[in-house]
């Protein structure tokens, strides 16, 4: 502003203050709410756990240790062994690293489908949305689980598990995207939606920029729903053998392995468990925040 | 009225002497504790009066002021984290504190209620007949069915329901809310009340409904004779309608007396700037209004002082120190011995009974009745310079917007699949209109007669389903897309509801900055752009960062107004820009709107239900009814001598707040409610509730009922009726 001559008040420009950055505001917003900075903090450890766990803990991979099998946790197997002598640790942390790509990228990817289609079918009406949602309920209708199973098989191997990403997405976004559309058909009417229609503004800007932002606390929580709902699903589908396939791993395939022992030994089932309830946990403290930051009525938001 | 009923009223009438006060207030308060370490709200602080029968009292304050509140408290209607003290006596009998069995027991029969909103009223699943058949025998547990079907039959018929009997049956959804309101009223009338407390009756009312439920609630009252407590914030229904009133401030009565007494010498600046902020329909030329600067206090941290103060013009220091208490005109105590009793850490709060004579608020009462100050003396009156484009005839100005035979009509279908037309809706129907350079073209009608369908017609710049629409002399039916979104530069909208009107994710420099950005506006002009509106609207630059939820109604519209400006237009619509607001926020916006024309040289269409604002900011003023204009002219001709048999009921209809005039008039009141605008009356559409087609001769109503009246001159000048027999009358 200030680089630029203002001929009509030459006077008045220097008092003018800059253009407010609302970007900036929301992300000092974000960082000076506790629960973000404790949500992002365990993520970071999470991934860096993925990362790391596996290098550390002595043992490969998949790799047995014959010589003991269902071993509770002990300095050689930190978190003890399953039946086949795997060593749990390991396991676990490298089934993180899927579980985090699969759980984020699959909320993500839902929820941005349901917003969009959503509120294109609920702002434009008639034939769009008489396509989209005609499109949702095929969707909703078809059997997901079968499809994925057959599908998941066919793209195996490596790099298969962003095909499964792509198809949990696919059929995980009915459901939120008909409830975006409700709330679309009663946003439409608003009269700051008028306004901006009446000053020229493009539909999908009028979307983007109105429409969206006013859900973003639906959004929000859906998305980090879906976390927790992608994470299940990949594991019920890995129970069945139609998941991730070995070699890799994930940790929704270490939970379920370790499920039938969870009273004998519990421990093949705990670690992974508490992984995942930390991972879920994390997602939601951003998640709230987030919510938080973004809407101007919060009580926790003062300028 | 069925035997029981007299019994019970006779079994209640053992009151001692009639000069008890039907009902006695003495200093009500009612605080709501604040949860969540949330500070409490002192929603009513110290509010006294006492009706008699017969007597209607009238509560007028501005949202917030707790005037509803304290009739709430007094009917014990509050939820039970509300803390009230005081007093509340029903016949000398204490109410306050009685449980809430008992207090059934003389709600809906010593004491009832009509409630604000009609469509909330009653229960959908009941029919109207049942419910207030209910109403009677709560009461009288002796009464059998039939006899409370008997008398909630008479009472419909009392409240003007035509065909009771068969209405009987007829659920709430099948009634208009006119229709409902007088059931409501029927509800509240139904056990002989000794008094009504009416809150806002009329407010989400047209105002030709309104003259009818008003007319009511005096039968009502007649009939019953009962005392009537009037909540209202509509300083015109307060002038015809009430005996003695009360003024309201953050919790506070600040002033009581007669109507006259306040209306014709008010002692409170608060009183005197409202009632100066009323744009006045019967004067002519009435300058600009009186701005109260600021906002009513938050109920949660009030000032020490007198709460006004910080809006009052003619505060002092010592007006910050104490509350003043309701004492009668010049008996407030000096400066010197408030300072004195602020040093000594006494304060006073003496509880004065109400004793029917004027009594204020204000420190300075005496002073301002000494000097017989009126608002226009102690408030700083804005200098609106003229238009200069009213020097210029106005055949010889740029037209900046003509509307030729506009039609908008709605298909009404019916079945989910395969959609059949059942119908159409005639929302408008062949409109014509312009306005010219400078000007102010306003669109007033009732709701449902079309106006706000004919705006969004105009702003969407479609093709019309008929007629055409052309802005500054450029049809827009053959425009290309990019003349269109040009053309948006040029013609802006501000609307009614300042809540839904700014979107509440977005800052207010986002908000104001989004035309400039969507029109390409240079980034770097752009934000000198916006602080230079926010200036040129009032508001300050620190305000730029915050979200519309941290502004007042008034701050609001104010935004909307500068987003509307941003690009500079030359032709504004305005949707009822300030129906949402309280008088003393809506004289400032008004009084900005006509500054803003003459200043940028703006053209308006102005859409408003309420005529006296109309009158006081349009050149020009259409009057629409159910689709179609019925009379158009320069404002001075069609308020001055109307012509239009609708015209005159709508301007008849409407109370003037001035007690002497508003009791001299007698208002045009019109039978029954808008006809549907899906199937409207053959021939002349206003026929149906006409008053003066009912005085007319067989061959004449003939000629109503088949031939559709067009627009023609009238006075040989602007003004042009749409009616066969159009007769210019002064009504006001």
């Amino acid at each position: 502003m200030s680089t630029i001559e203002t001929s009509t008040e030459p006077a008045k420009a220097p008092t003018v203050p800059p253009a407010p950055n609302r970007i900036k505001g929301i992300a000092s917003q974000l960082l000076g709410t506790p629960r973000v900075i404790i949500g992002l903090g365990l993520l970071a450890l999470l991934t860096l756990l993925a990362f790391v766990g596996p290098l550390v803990s002595g043992w490969e991979v998949g790799e047995r240790d014959y010589a003991a099998l269902f071993a509770s946790p002990s300095a050689d197997h930190w978190m003890g062994t399953n039946k086949t002598g795997q060593d749990v640790w390991t396991q676990s942390t490298a089934g993180l690293q899927k579980s985090l790509l699969i759980g984020l990228l699959v909320a993500l990817l839902s929820t941005g489908i349901a917003a969009l289609v959503g509120a294109f079918a609920g702002y434009f009406g008639g034939i769009t949305d008489r396509a989209l949602m005609w499109i949702a309920d095929l969707a909703l209708v078809l059997p997901s689980f079968v499809i994925l199973a057959i599908l998941a098989e066919q793209f195996g191997g490596e790099g298969g598990w962003i095909v499964l990403v792509l198809l949990l997405a696919m059929f995980s976004w009915m459901v939120t995207s008909k409830m975006i559309r409700g709330m679309t058909i009663s946003l439409r009417e608003r009269e700051y939606i008028h306004a901006a229609r009446f000053m020229g503004v493009p539909s999908h800007k009028i979307i983007l920029r109105h429409i969206l932002p006013n859900m973003s606390s639906l959004l929000i929580a859906d998305a980090t729903i879906a976390v927790s709902t992608a994470i299940i699903g990949e594991t019920s589908l890995s129970y069945f053998g139609f998941g991730v396939q070995p070699p890799d791993i994930s940790l929704g395939v270490v939970i379920a392995d370790g499920s039938k022992y969870a009273n004998s030994d519990w421990w093949i089932f705990a670690f992974p468990t508490v992984l995942l309830v930390i991972l879920v946990l994390a997602v939601n403290m951003i998640g709230d925040g987030l919510r938080d930051a973004l809407d101007p009525q919060s009580k926790s938001r003062r300028s | 009225m069925s035997a029981q009923t007299i019994e019970n009223t006779e079994a209640t009438s053992e009151r001692p002497g009639d000069e008890t006060p039907v009902l006695e207030v003495r200093d009500l308060t009612v605080t709501f504790r604040g949860f969540n370490g949330n500070p409490d709200v002192n929603a009513v602080r110290g509010v006294s009066y006492s009706v008699r029968r017969g007597e209607v009292l009238g509560i007028v304050g501005e949202s917030g002021s707790g005037k509803s509140v304290s009739s709430m408290a007094a009917m014990g209607l509050l939820p039970d984290h509300a803390v009230i003290t005081g007093s509340v006596k029903l016949h000398g009998e204490e109410i306050l504190g009685l449980d809430d069995r008992e207090m059934a027991t003389r709600r809906g029969k010593v004491i009832s209620m009509v409630f604000q909103d009609p469509l909330s009223g009653l229960t959908p699943v009941y029919t109207v007949g049942d419910q207030l058949a209910e109403a009677v025998l709560v009461h009288n547990p002796k009464a059998t069915k039939e006899e409370a079907r008997e008398r909630a039959v008479r009472l419909l018929d009392l409240v003007g329901i035509p065909n009771p009997e068969g209405r009987y049956r007829s659920f709430p959804h099948e009634f208009s809310g006119g229709m409902r309101q007088r059931v409501m009223i029927a509800m509240a009338m139904a056990n002989d009340p000794d008094v009504i407390i009416c809150d806002e009756p009329t407010t989400a009312l047209d105002v030709t409904i309104q003259a009818q439920i008003l007319d009511l609630l005096r039968t009502a009252r007649e009939e019953t004779g009962a005392a009537i407590v009037m909540i209202t914030h509509d300083l015109g229904v307060v002038a015809g309608f009430v005996d003695r009133m009360l003024v309201m401030y953050a919790g506070r009565p600040v002033e009581m007396g007669t109507v006259d007494e306040i209306y014709y010498g008010s002692r409170m600046p608060y009183t005197m700037g409202l009632l100066g902020a009323v744009p006045r329909m019967d004067l002519e030329r009435q300058g600009a209004l009186v701005p109260i600067k600021g906002t009513p206090p938050s109920l949660t941290a009030l000032p020490p002082g007198c709460p006004f103060a910080p809006r009052c013009p003619i505060a002092e220091p010592e007006c910050s120190l104490a509350e003043p208490d309701l004492l009668p005109v010049g008996g407030q105590p000096s400066k010197a011995q408030i300072r004195a009793a602020q040093e000594a850490g006494t304060s006073g709060g003496a509880v004065a009974a109400d004793t029917g004579v004027q009594r204020v608020a204000c420190l300075r009462s005496g002073e301002i009745a000494e000097n017989a100050w009126t608002a226009q003396d102690i408030y700083p009156i804005p200098e609106i310079p003229e238009v200069p484009a009213a020097k210029v005839r106005r055949e010889d100005r740029a037209e900046m917007l003509r509307v030729e035979s506009l039609i908008k009509h709605h298909p009404l279908t019916k079945g989910a699949v395969f959609k059949r037309r059942v119908g159409t809706v005639y929302a408008v129907d062949g409109i014509d209109f312009d306005i010219r350079e400078g000007e102010t073209l306003a669109l007033v009608g009732e709701s449902g007669c079309g106006k706000s369908t004919t705006l969004m017609e105009i702003m969407g710049l479609e093709k019309p389903q008929g007629g055409s629409v052309s802005v500054m002399g450029r049809e827009t039916s053959k425009m290309s897309g990019s003349d269109r979104f040009a053309l948006r530069r040029d013609m802006q909208i501000v609307f009614q509801d300042p809540m839904s009107s700014l979107d509440p994710r977005m800052p207010v420099f986002d908000i104001i900055a989004e035309p400039l950005r969507t029109h390409r506006y240079p980034e770097a002009d752009t934000t000198a752009r916006v602080y230079e509106l926010l200036e040129l609207v009032g508001l300050n630059v620190e305000h730029a960062t915050r979200y519309p939820s941290e502004f007042s109604g008034g701050q609001r519209q104010r935004i909307g107004i500068a987003r509307a400006l941003a690009l500079e237009p030359k032709l504004l619509v305005l949707d009822e820009p300030v129906s949402a607001l309280d008088v003393s926020i809506q004289a400032g916006v008004v009084n900005l709107l006509e500054e803003l024309q003459a200043r940028l040289g703006l053209s308006y269409l102005f859409v408003a239900h309420d005529l006296s604002v109309v009158r006081h900011i349009a050149d020009r003023v259409a009057v629409m009814y159910l689709g179609r204009i019925v009379e158009i002219g320069d404002t001075d001709s069609v308020y001055t001598r109307p012509a239009h048999p609708y015209t005159q009921a709508l301007l008849s209809a409407i109370p003037i707040p001035d007690p002497e005039k508003e009791r001299a008039r007698t208002h045009i009141v019109l039978d029954g409610d808008l006809p549907s605008p899906a199937n409207p009356p053959s021939g002349c559409r206003f026929r149906t509730r006409c008053q003066k087609f009912v005085t007319l001769s067989a061959p004449e109503q003939e000629r109503c009922t088949s031939v559709e009246p067009a627009l023609e001159a009238t006075n040989g000048g602007d003004q042009a009726t749409a009616c066969h027999f159009a007769e210019r009358q002064s009504v006001l």
